[in-house]
Parts: structure tokens; sequence; C-alpha cells
């Protein structure tokens, strides 16, 4: 194989610039050499990562968290997952980005730039949990296709931005709207320009939820560019994959939408349970909607050692996509017994909520400290993997810390 | 009129003159075309400019891994990387651990979908090194806590 040599010239200014995503791209950047650097270049650095995020996948950009990491109430850039399904789009300009609304489904179709957006409707700021589909996949058994996520693909970031709901309203929607669908600047790995790499949606009743944004701000700044700067549609509670980047269109359909990744297996489980590794019809798979319930040990790290008679102070998340989370415990005994932890209501509807406990531990020698959630209908976690599906979606088995006592 | 040798001379001085103006004229175009393919934003000529040179040894092959792709070596490697690393990255493939019939519908899926071209001969070759250096291992129904870093909590 012929060797090859890659020359890169680059300002690191512009990289900066492109980094934060504060100021507005494409002025300095070496066009050439951007898309190379982009998918090749140090993520912690490019992406302004905490240097313990675990990188899974550099073509697309697949990255995700340790449970310990995700201890702030908040997830900051720093700590939040990435899950790419295609390239970055490069030379954005927020200036003259633009939304298109359209589709079957609506009256006339509209188009919107970010300044019509901010001044036009009225600024919302929410907090959202976003997790990605696939959070755990790494634990069925036999292995399911796909980034192998253990079980920091999950954040809870504030989003600001203007409903989708008064967006809709202005545009106007007929009455035969089913679905929404969004369309983004991405490109496809294959560098195939008529294929797009994502291009997913959500139901009426999801997108007129009072939650459901079209954001332009993370964490009270610009949208970090991994994110979907300038533009994403954030739907806290079903999978991460519904809150697309970088979007420019949202199409209202009468019909569910049909874009890539709303199809065959993609982001569906089996309609009727089945035994691990059974083959599934695609018209016997139907669409993930709200997340199921889960939670997080965030605090301490899994392999403490305490002096014997020492406390333990556990502290964590809890979430349950569309519901809340209603009752949490804690075993260390494998599910033996279990005790009550306290459990905050969320800041809104959508956002995680923090548990904590504090744990005395009767004698010297190896714990687990296992965390359940059970959500406001009365589902808990499964200390087991739950349902086998040919994609490893939905593995929301409860979280577990390792302890000794000295 | 004939040319006296004097203005003779003057003359090939000129067309020297001229020849060798032609030749820098030459040169700078070539130089300036080179700029165009290796540096097309003529950083070098700009403030802060950071050279960033990049050599990857493609081939190197270090304690039985494949330094470039982290790919295990073993026969079909070269196929692996020619065929399965120029859309996704190699770590896609490492992480994910199948049999030959679900490598094969992944290959189909790939071809249906994602401009994947056809293998021919070499898709078993590909299939063959995957299962044997990636075979799927039965976790059960949940693992054990694996690879515990053990660090003493302060109160």
């Amino acid at each position: 194989m012929e060797r090859r040599k890659f020359i890169k010239k680059t300002t690191l200014a512009s990289f900066a610039t492109l980094l934060g995503a504060e100021i507005v791209f494409g002025t300095n950047m070496l066009k050439e050499y951007q898309p190379l650097a982009l998918q090749k270049s140090d993520p912690f650095k490019l992406f302004g990562l905490d240097t313990e995020m675990v990188v899974l996948n550099d073509t697309p950009w697949n990255i995700e968290a340790k449970a310990h990491l995700l201890d702030d109430k908040i997830t900051p850039n720093s700590k939040m997952f990435i899950r790419n399904n295609g390239k970055i789009p490069v030379d954005i300009d927020a200036k003259t980005w633009t939304l298109t609304i359209d589709g079957e489904s609506v009256k006339d179709k509209k188009t919107f730039s970010i300044n019509d957006l901010q001044t036009k409707f009225k600024q919302h700021t929410y907090q959202l949990t976003l997790e990605c589909g696939g959070n755990g996949r790494s634990e069925f058994n036999p292995p399911a296709k796909g980034n192998q996520w253990t079980i920091g693909a999950v954040s809870c970031a504030t989003w600001t931005g203007v409903r989708l709901k008064d967006v809709l309203a202005a545009v106007g929607v007929k009455n035969d709207a089913v679905y929404i669908g969004f369309h983004a600047a991405d490109t496809h790995l294959s560098g195939d320009p008529s294929k797009e790499p994502i291009s997913r949606g959500a139901p009426m009743h999801k997108a007129l939820q009072e939650e459901t944004l079209i954001a332009y701000k993370m964490n009270g700044k610009n949208i970090p560019l991994a994110h979907g700067f300038p533009l994403r549609l954030v739907a806290g509670g079903w999978p991460a994959s519904v809150s697309g980047k970088w979007i420019n269109r949202i199409s209202v359909r009468n019909i569910e939408h049909d874009g890539t990744k709303m199809k065959g297996t993609a982001y569906r489980v089996p309609k009727n349970p089945v035994a691990p590794g059974e083959i599934v019809k695609d018209e016997d798979m139907k669409i993930i909607e709200s997340m199921p319930v889960k939670s997080l040990i965030t605090y301490p790290k899994s392999g403490a050692i305490l002096k014997k008679e020492q406390l333990l102070s556990i502290r964590g998340h809890a979430w349950a996509g569309e519901f809340e989370v209603s009752k949490m415990d804690y075993s260390i005994d494998f599910g033996g017994t279990w005790n009550t932890c306290k459990i905050e209501k969320p800041v809104n509807r959508l956002a995680w909520q923090h548990f904590s406990a504090d744990i005395q531990f009767p004698k010297s020698g190896y714990y687990e400290v296992w965390a359940r959630a059970t959500d406001s209908e009365g589902k808990s976690q499964p200390m087991l993997v739950p349902g086998w599906n040919p994609k490893g979606y939905l593995n929301n088995a409860c979280h577990r810390i390792a302890v000794k006592i000295q | 009129m004939k040319p006296s040798s004097n203005e003779y001379q003057q003359l090939i001085r000129k067309a020297e003159r001229l020849a060798y103006l032609a030749l820098f004229a030459l040169v700078f175009a070539i130089g300036l075309l080179y700029f165009r393919v290796y540096d097309p934003a003529f950083s070098v000529f700009k403030e802060n400019a950071k050279e960033l040179v990049v050599s990857i040894d493609e081939d190197k092959i270090e304690n039985g891994i494949h330094l470039s792709t982290g790919f295990i070596d073993g026969v079909g490697l070269m196929t692996v990387v020619n065929n399965c690393t120029n859309c996704h990255s190699s770590k896609l493939v490492i992480q994910n651990r199948m049999s030959a019939d679900r490598w094969n519908a992944t290959i189909k899926w790939m071809q249906e979908t994602q401009n994947l071209w056809q293998l021919g001969d070499n898709q078993k070759v590909i299939v063959d090194y995957l299962v044997k250096n990636y075979p799927p291992m039965d976790t059960g129904r949940r693992e054990g806590l694996r690879n515990i870093t053990w660090y003493e909590l302060k109160d």
C-alpha cells in the first residue's frame, strides 16, 4: 500500500474560532484542509472535551462520557457525549443560516433567518435530558451492531430557543399533519451529496410540546459545533437522534416521516419480545418514542476504598423519558434489600432529577452499590439487561459501582 | 538595411533578456501553481500560521497490531484496511463483534444503503478475518464489573 503524507497547514486561530463556535465561521478557514482536520484531529482539543471522555469512533465522531464525569447537575460541553451520523458541516455562517418550514402539511412554505426566529418568537429555556437510543448497547448478548456505547451517551444541558409549536403556528399547519422531519447540513460519510446522514423526526404531539425547541443556545452560549451549531431541534426524553443538529429545514409531513434512519431497524425495536439473536422482519419493528426509566451513580467513581465505619455519600441523576422518576432506591446486597434515596423534583419537565443517599456498610469486604429508579408509571429499571433487540437499543439496566471497605 | 554588428549584439542581448524574463515568469507560475495545490490559502504568508506535518506510516505493525488502524495483524488485514476504512473508522469495525452471517448481512446493508462497492472474492477474506480476530463472546444476561481501578476515597 502506498504511503501517504498529509501536510496540514492551518491557522490555529481559525480553529479556536471553530471550536468555541462563538464567532461566525468561514472567513479565515482553509477550505481544502478543514474537513480532514475536523475528522482526524485531536477531538479533545477540537471539541474542548475532558481528557477522560472515551472516543468510540472518529469517522464519524462518537464520543461518550463515564459515569463519574456526569456528576454536574447541568452537563457542561466538556462532558457531553457526541453522536454524529455523518460529517460535521463546514463553513457555517450563522448570519446567513436559514430554517425553512415546508412539507405536504404546511399551508405555505416559509423561511426564517436566526434573527427572525429570535425576534418574532418568545424565547424559552429548559434543561432537557438527551440520551442516545443505543446507550448501553455494549451489554447486549449476542452483541448488537453499531457504536458500543456503555453508559455515557446521556446528557442534560440547558437549551434556549423558540418553541417549534410557535413557529409551526406562524407558518400554518394543515389538519392532516402527522409527523415532522428535520433536514440538516451534515454530509454523508460516503461523500454522496444525494444522501442525508440522518433525517429523523417526531409525531405531531411531540413536536407541539412546550419543551420541544428550535434551539440556538446550549448552557447560555452558542451551541458548540459538535452539538449542532447554529440550530438544533431539541426534543427531550426521546432518543437523542430526534434532536437533529445543524438543521436547515423542518418538513411537516402528512405521513410518518420517511427520512434516513426512520425505516428498517434504525431507532426501532421489535413490536413483540424476541429471543436473543432472533431475526426480526422490518415490518415487525416499531419506532422508539419515549426513552425508558434510568439512572446513574455519578459519585463516587467506581472503585472507591473506604475505611471501616466511613460513611459513603452517593449521588447521581435519574430520568424517565416523558415521565418523572417517582422513587429511587439503592442496594448493597445485589438486590436482596433495597433502601430509599432522596430524589429531587426535576427543574422542569424532561430534565433529569438528582438523587442522594448516605450508606453505612455493615462489615469489611467487597460491595457493589446498585441504583434503581422507578417512574411515575410504576416501571423500574431491571437489574439484568432487558429484552434483546437487533440494534441494541433501550438498555436501562441498573447502574452499579464497586466499593471496598477496609 | 543590414544591422551593424553592434546593433546585432544589442538585439541578441534584448532577446536574451526576454528569454530570461520568460523563464522567470514560467518558474514563478509553476511555483504559484504548486502553492495552489499544496497551500491554496497561501497560509504560509499569513501571521500565526503554524505548520503541522503529519506523517503516517500506514504499513507498520507492532506487537501484532497494525498501527495506523489498530487492527489485529492476520490473514486478510490489508483487504480489510482497503475496503472497510474508506467511509468509516476502523474503530467502528473493532468495537463490533459478529458471526459470519451477521457480518455478511452488515455488508449487504452497507452496499444497499451506504454506497459500499461489490467486494467479490474479497468478501470471504474480509468476513473470515473479522470472525477469526473479533469473535463474539458470550457475556450472559449481565457481565460482572471488570477493570476496576481502586482508589482511596477521602472523607
